[in-house]
């Protein structure tokens, strides 16, 4: 869709500076959300012994993709370039289907909403809702 | 058919006795003209909506959000029949305001992240999925009269 601007990549950094202490249980809390709210992305962890909201395997693959999106905070300038090894993983090895990081980007702006109710203005949500699709581009340049 | 567990029954009664009406509505459509702007189409006749803090103290804004949620209840008081509750609502979006369809997925996202600021820790997983598929019905209910 449409690029960040200068005060899109402010906000974000702004926010996420806020955010980043909490960034694990963030993560944590949108997957779990994200396997009981959209139950169909559950296939692509049929690997998992256990996908209860709070669960091993579930905290650390959030830490992970929260990893990943601190990541990309840093590299918001030029995600396509920053990102280019995260997009191979995602297109070659996971093969996840690129309309799920929609689901997961929703997600994440929900547990944000409850986790900072004060902070995560509409001006906020619409920087971060650009960011994590901007996200999901970079991440999907590579599958085809 | 649409079928409810008594859980999702209880939840959608529960989280609709516990979010204040006058805010989340006003809210959650303030929201959605801000963070997706080419919704602002249908609402030419609203004044001022060149900013986040014009749109957020619209009054018609505001009004507009009352009446959505006013709308929204009826589907909870009608949880087992949503379909036929909002046949009137679905001719309504479809031949005479002619909204695109997909922009209901965009108020309902919206009005999912205020009622979780509003609920904070109480707006749970479970509690979340219930309020995603009330929220799908109502969604594929305002889509049934659409050709």
């Amino acid at each position: 869709m449409t690029s960040l601007t200068a005060k899109d990549k402010d906000t974000v950094k702004a926010f996420w500076a806020k955010i980043s202490p909490k960034a694990a249980a963030i993560g944590e809390d949108a997957l779990s959300r994200m396997l009981v709210v959209y139950p169909q992305t559950k296939t692509y962890f049929s690997h998992w012994k256990d996908l209860s909201p709070g669960s091993a395997p579930v905290k650390k693959h959030g830490a992970t993709v929260m990893g990943g999106v601190a990541d990309a905070v840093a590299k918001i300038d030029n995600l396509t370039a920053g990102l280019l090894n995260l997009s191979e993983l995602h297109a070659f090895t996971l093969r996840v289907d690129p309309a799920n990081f929609k689901i997961l980007a929703h997600n994440i702006l929900v547990v944000l909403a409850i986790t900072f109710p004060s902070d995560f203005s509409p001006e906020v949500h619409v920087a971060m809702d650009k960011f994590l699709a901007a996200v999901a581009l970079a991440l999907s340049e590579k599958y085809r | 058919m649409v079928k409810w567990t008594d859980f999702e029954c209880a939840t959608i009664q529960d989280i609709f006795s516990k979010i204040d009406y006058d805010v989340v509505g006003p809210a959650a459509l303030s929201r959605c003209l801000i963070v997706y702007p080419w919704t602002q189409r249908y609402f030419g006749g609203f004044g001022n909506l060149y900013k986040a803090a014009a749109i957020t103290s619209n009054p018609k804004v505001a009004a507009h959000g009352k009446v959505v949620i006013a709308g929204l209840e009826k589907a909870v008081k009608n949880m087992d029949d949503i379909k036929t509750t909002y046949k009137d609502l679905s001719v309504l979006h479809s031949e005479k305001l002619q909204v695109d369809p997909d922009n209901f997925n965009l108020l309902a996202d919206c009005l999912t992240v205020v009622v979780a600021g509003q609920m904070g820790a109480a707006f749970t997983p479970e509690g979340h999925a219930a309020f995603q598929k009330f929220l799908a019905v109502v969604v594929a209910s305002l889509r049934k009269q659409y050709n």
